[in-house]
C-alpha cells in the first residue's frame, strides 16, 4: 500500500513532492513522472478552488484544484452560500471506503 | 510505404444479451468470413483480438475457434478505443512487412470491467463515467451557452440514424421534446445524453497493397493515422469544456493524409455522451469552436448524416471492444457506397473519432475509397 493510501485511511492528505524538480507529483506515487528520483511526502494544503461542479439529487459534488496541481472530485457540502467557479473551499475529510477514495470539501 | 486497405468486415447485432465473448468474437468473424469468399483461413498471417474482458488469450481462443493459425495473435485493450488501437497494431504489423493480411476483431459483454477505471483514484467515489460526462457538459454550458435542447438534438438525431442500422442496440425514434424529459442522472446530465453499454462485436479485414485485388475490387485505403495519450487521470484534463488528445491526433491524422476538415465528407465520432459529439467535431476541426450544436441542430432538420451516420454510439450501442471497428466498418461502407438507407451521397474520405477515459486518449483515422 502506499504511503498516500496508508495516510489517507488515517484521514490525512498527503502528496508526493519532488525536491529536485520542486514539484508535486500528481496522482501520488513513489517516484518523480520526470527525474524518476523518489517522492518525498508531506501534508498538503487543504483550501483549494472549485474547477467545476455539478449536482446529483441533493447532494452536490465538485471537481477541485490545490496547490495549483492536485485536481480531485469530491462531495461538495454546501449550506447557505451557492458554489461557484473559483470559489475557495476546504478539503474537510479523506477516507478510503471500499477501495474508493472519499473527499469531502465544504464552501470556505 | 506500403499502402494498407480495408477490404472486408463482418458484425453481430449490438443488444442488451448476456453472450459469450467467444462467441461474439467467432459470430463476427463467421459474418467476415461469409462475405469475403476469397477469404482463406491459411491467408491470415496476423489475427488481433480488441476487448477489455478479463478471459485470457482471447486472439488465440478466436483463431483455434476459426481454424487460423496466425503468426501473430494477441489481444489489444486500451478501454473504449480498443478497437482503433487495435486496427492500428494491425496497420503496423502489414506496414513493417510482418504480416500481409490481418484479421482484427473487437468485442464485448454488456457487464464489461472496462466501463470503470478503477485506477483512477482522483475522482474518488465518482469513477462512474456519467461524472466525467457531467463535468464535461457543465463546462461546456457554461463556455458555449450549450442548452438542454442542444444535447436532445445530439441524441434524437443519432437515435433517427441507428433506426436504419440494422445492428444498432436502439430501433426507436424520439422526438427532442422526449429526450429532454427523459430521466435526469445529474443536474447536467439525462439518461438520453448516455451511451449504452451492451454486447455485440464487429470485425475487419486489413491487407498489403501487394494482395488486395484477391480480396475486394472496391477496397477503402487508411491514408492517415493519429492518436495522443495526455494521461489516464480525467482530472488532468487542463480544458474541460474540449478534448485536446482529440486536438492533437486530428493535427497528426491530417498532415500524415494530406486531407484537412473540409475534406471530410463523413464521420464516425466517439459520443460517449452527447457532449462529446460536439466537443468532438469542434476540436477536430470539422467546425469552429462553439458552432457545434448549430451544425448538429441543421444535420438534424435536414436529415444530413455527415455525423454519425450508422446512429453514433447513443443510438448503436457501446460495446467498447468493438466500438472503434464497428465505426471503421460503418465508414468503409459509406466510402464503397453500399451504406443502404445510410448512403451519404459521393462520400470520398471519411474520419473515425474513437477515445478513451473521457478524452485522455485519442485515435483519429482518415480513410479513403
Amino acid at each position: 500500500m502506499s504511503v498516500f493510501e496508508l495516510e489517507l485511511k488515517k484521514g490525512k492528505f498527503v502528496i508526493s513532492e519532488c525536491l529536485t524538480c520542486k514539484d508535486v507529483v500528481w496522482p501520488p506515487s513513489e517516484y518523480c513522472s520526470i527525474c524518476f528520483e523518489k517522492v518525498n511526502w508531506r501534508k498538503s494544503d487543504r483550501i483549494g478552488k472549485i474547477l467545476e461542479y455539478s449536482k446529483k439529487g441533493d447532494m452536490f459534488f465538485c471537481l477541485a484544484e490545490f496547490e495549483k496541481k492536485i485536481r480531485i472530485i469530491g462531495t461538495l457540502q454546501v449550506y447557505s452560500n451557492q458554489p461557484e467557479i473559483g470559489k475557495k473551499i476546504k478539503l474537510d475529510t479523506c477516507e478510503v471506503h471500499g477501495g474508493n477514495y472519499n473527499f469531502t470539501m465544504t464552501l470556505v | 510505404m506500403n499502402e494498407i486497405a480495408i477490404v472486408g468486415y463482418g458484425n453481430t447485432k449490438f443488444s442488451r444479451e448476456e453472450i459469450p465473448v467467444e462467441s461474439l468474437l467467432l459470430n463476427a468473424t463467421k459474418s467476415l468470413f461469409d462475405q469475403n469468399p476469397n477469404l482463406n483461413q491459411k491467408d491470415i498471417d496476423a489475427v488481433l483480438v480488441s476487448t477489455n474482458d478479463n478471459t485470457k488469450y482471447l486472439s488465440a481462443i478466436l483463431s483455434e475457434l476459426a481454424g487460423i493459425q496466425p503468426k501473430t495473435s494477441h489481444t489489444v485493450e486500451s478501454l473504449c478505443n480498443s478497437g482503433t488501437n487495435s486496427v492500428v497494431s494491425a496497420y503496423s504489423y502489414i506496414a513493417s512487412g510482418l504480416a500481409d493480411v490481418a484479421l482484427v476483431v473487437g468485442a464485448e459483454r454488456r457487464n464489461s470491467p472496462g466501463q470503470i477505471l478503477e485506477w483512477d483514484n482522483s475522482r474518488g467515489e465518482f469513477k462512474h463515467p456519467i461524472f466525467w460526462g457531467t463535468i464535461f457538459t457543465k463546462a461546456h454550458k457554461r463556455k458555449f451557452g450549450t442548452t438542454e435542447e442542444d444535447l436532445a438534438t445530439v441524441s434524437a438525431k443519432n437515435h433517427k440514424y441507428a433506426h436504419d442500422n440494422p445492428n444498432a442496440y436502439s430501433n426507436k425514434i424520439y422526438s427532442v421534446e422526449e429526450l429532454m424529459n427523459s430521466k435526469i442522472l445529474t443536474d447536467d446530465l439525462k439518461v438520453s445524453d448516455c451511451s449504452r453499454p451492451c454486447s455485440g462485436a464487429s470485425a475487419v479485414l486489413l491487407v498489403s497493397e501487394k494482395v488486395v485485388k484477391k480480396y475486394s475490387d472496391n477496397p477503402v485505403w487508411i491514408k492517415g493515422i493519429g492518436q495522443k495519450t495526455l494521461s489516464a487521470s480525467f482530472t488532468k484534463n487542463q480544458d474541460f469544456s474540449s478534448m485536446s488528445s482529440t486536438r492533437e491526433a486530428a493535427k497528426i491524422a491530417f498532415d500524415m493524409s494530406n486531407f484537412d476538415p473540409n475534406d471530410v465528407d463523413v464521420a464516425e465520432i466517439h459520443d460517449a455522451f452527447t457532449v462529446c459529439e460536439l466537443m468532438a467535431i469542434e476540436d477536430l476541426g470539422l467546425v469552429s469552436k462553439g458552432d457545434g450544436a448549430k451544425f448538429v441542430k441543421t444535420l438534424y432538420e435536414t436529415g444530413d448524416r455527415k455525423i454519425n451516420p450508422r446512429g453514433g454510439l447513443i443510438g448503436s450501442g457501446h460495446p467498447l471492444g468493438a466500438t472503434g471497428i464497428a465505426q471503421i466498418i460503418e465508414t468503409t461502407q459509406q466510402l464503397q457506397g453500399i451504406a443502404g438507407k445510410r448512403q451519404i451521397e459521393n462520400a470520398k474520405v471519411g474520419l473515425v473519432h474513437n477515445m478513451s477515459a473521457a478524452a485522455t486518449s485519442s485515435t483519429v483515422l482518415l480513410l479513403k475509397s
